[in-house]
This record gives structure tokens, sequence and C-alpha cells, in this order.
């Protein structure tokens, strides 16, 4: 066969500026690239001289799609540097945020995102035209995720009521519950959108994938666990770099992230519910069954049908934490500055979002590191083109793009997100 | 073109930025459908593959300059769009990214980057603005969905949009919110920031943070003697004034007056 080159330059769908390039010798995939050339921005350059209290307000802009995944990261990474702890009903709201985040976020992708290439549209305005009921119940899902993050954040982007320590202000019982009117409505809705996708026409492919997800004694995990793997790994954040480690390489803003002396690894929904599967409510669990799932999924296109799992248990346990919610006494922890450093990871919709920051005496930081997901991912993403487009090859060029496309939208990257990533490798004092 | 009444072509276009402005757009989930029947949609790869090449009767810019690159393909946008609106702080003032105008951009990017030689980078972060002209600015760190369908209903008819200049404290008290800066003595840009997000932060027992940029015809001097006067050292009025739109003039003036 002749060689051939697909080239995307820049791919839609997605948020961040990349393109990918794909290479066919004799019939085979010989090398495959995804490139970030999404400006970089240096948030860990800038963050240096800042107080402690502002990481949250300065990393959320980061991420347009998942502020609150970068709130969470950095508070937590804060509160253990300083020796803080937050439990009971702040703790819950946080929870509470964090499905917001989940519902709005996964909804984007699912519908305006990723289901059009199931369906075979350019996007999901084109979509609405023949699928305007499906397109109508993803708007209105994913409006109740942001009426969660609205309510207790504020407002749905770059919300303002997170800090260290808490909130500067915390809902009354009253305050949230129109919340859980619109919330059974959208469980109602969730159950739909995992019946709508799990229809969908999937290419059967699957690797045997190193899934990393935080894993909570008893919960689905969004802001605390540990990070496992499916070979083992059983570590608390502050090992990550011990186990973890980037490199920059040169078509990419954004760094890669590889286990040291284990290859590429992948976060995200897949990695979540097939490390988490018995942690997904009941509803959630047989929600999945009947979509065909297993107790595991391999298959990345099938991450479309995972998202709406955890769109619906998000939806279950944000109505959960509203039923169970009394107001705190304080919003906010007490919290005091002093010199030391502190780790964290959250699980942003799109997988594991680390932080890490040294702060001086007075609560300057001194140092600040941010890996996110996509960059965690893009060696992964790289591998699935590798290794699933040979079985395409005789599909015509545009055809051939499309798949690839779509191969590398089933990770939802953000590569807003990843482009400022880097690795800190000097003052690790 | 107007004769048989085509439907507006609407691009939109992205620099250095997050992606949350261009996503306000996607979060109007009650007029997202009918903006979409009232243009076509030429240019949004943030939500579409589809391409129209050509011309543009509206562009929406979102981010900020900051590669040689980008620089050159904003001037094109602008060749090709008949009007062109910037969308939030990086668009309108440089954005978070605009720190590196106070500093060594060469150390920020050895700092971030293993091999900075990989990387091709501008030594400042600017608004559009300072490179092409400019139709009309909206401002916010994100900007408002509500102001944004504004902008666009406005363009639609071919009127100026509606979006008030005034300080967030007049907000403030259309909103019935008790001054925190009065009340709590918690320090507040609210009095220097332009209006447009419905004065959240007060309303969440915290002081504005000015993502919104300066108003028009701010006085920072005389809202920093206030703010010195709560206890707020020269570094942190140096800090307040620079984030989101730190290069933005009134408040890249009044942060310089506290330290280099």
């Amino acid at each position: 066969m002749a060689s051939r080159t697909i080239k995307v330059n820049y791919l839609a769908r997605v948020e961040g500026e990349s393109g990918l390039k794909v290479v066919v010798r004799d019939g085979k995939v010989r090398s495959a690239e995804l490139s970030i050339f999404e400006p970089p921005r240096f948030f860990e350059a800038l963050l240096r001289g800042r107080a402690f209290t502002e990481a949250p307000d300065i990393t959320a802009r980061i991420c347009g799609i998942c502020p609150v995944a970068y709130q969470m990261s950095a508070v937590h990474a804060m509160e253990n540097a300083l020796g803080v702890a937050v439990g009971g009903p702040l703790r819950e709201l946080r929870r509470l945020l964090y499905c917001g985040e989940w519902i709005e976020s996964h909804t984007l992708h699912i519908y305006m995102l990723h289901a059009p290439d199931f369906l075979g549209y350019a996007g999901a305005i084109d979509m609405a035209r023949e699928h305007g009921d499906a397109v109508r119940r993803g708007l209105e899902l994913k409006k109740a995720g942001n009426a969660i993050v609205a309510c207790l954040g504020g407002r749905e982007i770059h919300p303002i009521n997170v800090r260290v320590g808490g909130f500067y202000r915390v809902p009354s019982r009253r305050d949230l519950a129109p919340l859980a009117e619109h919330l059974e409505r959208a469980r109602d809705l969730a159950l739909d959108t995992v019946r709508w996708v799990a229809g969908f026409d999937f290419p059967d492919r699957a690797r045997d994938y190193v899934f990393v997800a935080l894993r909570h004694a008893r919960e689905y995990p969004f802001n605390e666990g540990h990070i496992v793997s499916n070979r083992g790994l059983d570590i608390p954040a502050s090992a990550y770099d011990a186990h973890f480690e980037e490199s920059h390489v040169t078509r990419s803003t954004a760094l890669h992230s590889q286990l040291r002396g284990g290859g590429s690894y992948l976060v995200g929904p897949l990695a979540r519910y097939s490390l988490n599967f018995d942690r997904l409510s009941p509803l959630a669990q047989a929600a999945a069954r009947d979509a065909g799932l297993g107790a595991t999924c391999t298959n990345p296109y099938q991450s479309i049908v995972v998202r709406a799992v955890e769109v619906l248990y998000a939806c279950d346990e944000a109505l959960r934490v509203i039923a169970a919610y009394e107001p705190p006494d304080q919003p906010v922890a007490i919290v005091a500055p002093r010199a030391g450093t502190g780790q964290a990871a959250t699980e942003a919709p799109r997988g594991l979002l680390y932080h890490s920051y040294r702060l001086e005496a007075d609560g300057t930081i001194a140092d600040a590191r941010i890996v996110p997901p996509t960059s965690q991912n893009q060696p992964s993403i790289e591998a699935d083109l590798a290794s699933y487009i040979d079985g395409f090859l005789d599909l015509p060029d545009e055809a051939l793009r499309h798949r690839c496309e779509q191969t590398v939208r089933n990770y939802d990257p953000c590569i807003s997100c990843a482009a400022h990533f880097l690795r800190l490798d000097m003052d690790r004092g | 073109m107007a004769a048989n009444r085509k439907k507006p072509r609407l691009g939109v276009w992205k620099f250095a930025s997050c992606d949350g402005c261009q996503l306000t757009l996607l979060d109007c989930e009650d007029d997202l459908l009918a903006v979409a029947g009232a243009v076509d949609i030429a240019y949004f790869p943030e939500a579409t593959r589809a391409e129209i090449s050509g011309r543009y009767d509206l562009s929406l810019v979102e981010g900020s300059i900051t590669t040689p690159h980008d620089a050159e393909r904003i001037h094109a946008i602008r060749r090709r769009s008949r009007k062109l609106i910037t969308i939030g702080a990086c668009a309108t003032a440089g954005g978070i990214q605009a720190l590196r105008n106070f500093a060594d951009v060469q150390a920020y990017t050895s700092v971030v980057y293993a091999r900075p030689d990989y990387i091709e980078t501008l030594a400042t972060s600017t608004a559009i603005a300072d490179h092409v002209p400019v139709d009309f600015e909206l401002r916010g760190c994100p900007i408002s969905g509500r102001q944004l369908i504004e902008v666009i209903a406005a363009f639609l008819v071919g009127r100026r949009p509606v979006t008030p200049a005034h300080s967030v404290c007049v907000e403030c008290k259309l909103r019935g919110t008790v001054c925190v800066m009065v009340a709590h003595g918690t320090p507040c840009l609210g009095p220097v920031t332009h209006a447009g997000c419905g004065a959240i932060c007060p309303a969440y027992n915290r002081g504005c943070y000015g993502c919104y940029g300066p108003m028009e015809s701010p006085n920072p001097v005389s809202l920093s003697h206030g703010l010195a006067a709560l206890g707020m050292d020269a570094r942190a009025l140096q800090r307040v004034y620079r984030t989101f739109n730190a290069n933005a003039p009134a408040f890249r003036d009044e942060s310089a007056r506290h330290g280099k």
C-alpha cells in the first residue's frame, strides 16, 4: 500500500488548540502524534510570589471548562501544607460542587462534543436538526449541573465562593431546595442519556491499559483518596513525584507524563469507573449493567457511556448531599500561614489533577507545580491512535481523519489545561 | 448580500485563554438553539468541525496575543470580519497571563519548561485592540452570558449593546447587598471595577476582586487609601490590581504606584 499521512491541523470539539498527525507506511501505522500548540500561559511561574489564598482563583483560570477541579486541588494542597482539616458539611458542600462540575462538563462532552462523532454530524447544532429532543435533553441536563455550581459557587465559570478552609458563604437548606427539584428531573434525564449512548455503534477496540485514579474507603472519588492503579499502585498524593515523571517533547507546549519506568497510563472516566465500580450508587451500577458495561471498561470508544453513568451518579450523589445537609456554624475553618509543602490530587471530569505547593512562612507561594489530566493522557492518546487506526486503514482519507479525531475525543482532552504544565526541576528545597 | 436576507455568519476565535468565555455561549442553554437559528456558525471549532471559508459578519474573539504567530493571525481575522468583538479579560486586557509583562518571560519559560528552546512566545500578553481595531469590547473573567446574548442580539439588529460602564457598587445597590467594605471592613475593588457580573462577590460576603477590569474613569488612588486604612500593605495593594486585568491601563498604573 502506498504511504499515507493523515493530518488534522486544528482539532475541533476539544477545549483548546491541537492537531494530530498519523503516518502510515506499507499498511501499518508508523507513528501517531498529538501536537499541542496552545500558547503557554506560565501558571506555575506566575503563582510564585502570590499569597496562598490566591491559588484557587488564579488556578481556576487554567481551564474554563473545569475550574472547580483546579479550585479543589488547590485548596486541598494548601490545606495539606498548612495542616488544616476540613470535614463535616464543608466537605460535603465541596462534593456537591464537584457533582455540579461533573454533570456540566460530562454532559457538554457527551452531547455537544462526542455524540456528533457517533451519529455523523459536524457538531451539536447540526445534530439538533434531526435529534432536537436529544440535544434539548442534553442542554437541560447540563443546566442542572451549572445550577449547582452557580448556587454554591456564585457563577458557573470561575466560581467565586471557594477558599482555602471552606467557603465565603454557605447556603441554607432553603437555598438548596430548588436544586433538589431540578436534580430529580436531571436524574431521569441522566438515565435516559445512559440508554441513549448505550445504543451507539462502538468500534470493538480495547487495550490493556494501566488505569490510574483516586480510590476512597467509602465513596466514588472526587476530592479524597489514595492514588491507585490496576497494577497495584496505592499511594498518597504526597508520593506522586516518586512514581510519575514528566518530559517535554518538541511538538507540544504540554508536558507528557509517564509512570517512572512503566510507560503510559490512562486517567479519567474509564480508569475511575474500572477502579471504583463498587463505589457507585446502586442506581448507577444497575444503569451501567443495563447499558452492557461490566465492572471494568477497556474500550475507550465506550467512554461516552461511562461518562453518562458518572453523570447519573453525580445527580444521585448531589441529591444525597442536599437531603442530608445541615449548615455548618462557620463557612470556613481557621487557616494560619506557615512554611511547608502540600500536595493533593482530585478527580477532574477528565481525570486526576495534581497540585503541589511550597509555601514560605508568611504564606507566600515559593513553588507551584500542576499536572493536569490531559498531559497525563497524551501518551495514551497517541498509543491508542497507533494501535487502533491500523484496523481502519481501508477507510477513505476523510473518514479515516474523522475516526482519528473521534479516537482523540474519547479522552475529552482539555488542551487549554494541558498547555501550561511543566516540570519544575529546580528549587525543590 | 442583504438582498437575499442571508443569515449573518458568525466566527468564534481563540487566542491565549482558558476557553471559558467561548464556553459561556454553550452555557446559554436556554438561548443557544435560538442563537444558532439566527446566525450561520461559520467557524467555532470548540463546537463544530464544520468550517465555511470566506468572510464573517461577526467575529467573537477570545484570548490575548502572546505568540508571533498569533500577532499575525489576528490581522487575517480582522480583514475577514465585518464586525469584530472581543470577549473577556484576556482579549480586552491581556488576561492573567499578562503578569509576564511585569516579569522576565525567559525566566518564566525556564520555570515551566524543561526545554525553553522548544517554546515560542512573546515577552508580553496584550489585548486584541493593541493589534487591530475592535468594534466592541465585552468585559469579564469570565464574561456574563446575559451580556453576551445582549451583544449578539444588538449586533443582529445593528444597534449598540447596552452594557453599563458604571462600577460594581451600583450593582450592589441594585441588588440590595449591604456594602462589605463599610459594614464589615472587607477590602473590595467594587468602587473601581466595571459592572456586568451582577455584583456576585459581595453577595457571597467577599470583596470584589476586579475580574471585570476597570470601569470608565475610575479613581483607584482614592480607593487604595481606603484599602490601606483597612490594613493592606504595599505588596498586597500591588497584587490586588495585578490579577486578571493586570495590563488594563488604570490597574497597571495603580499597581505600579505600590512597587515595581
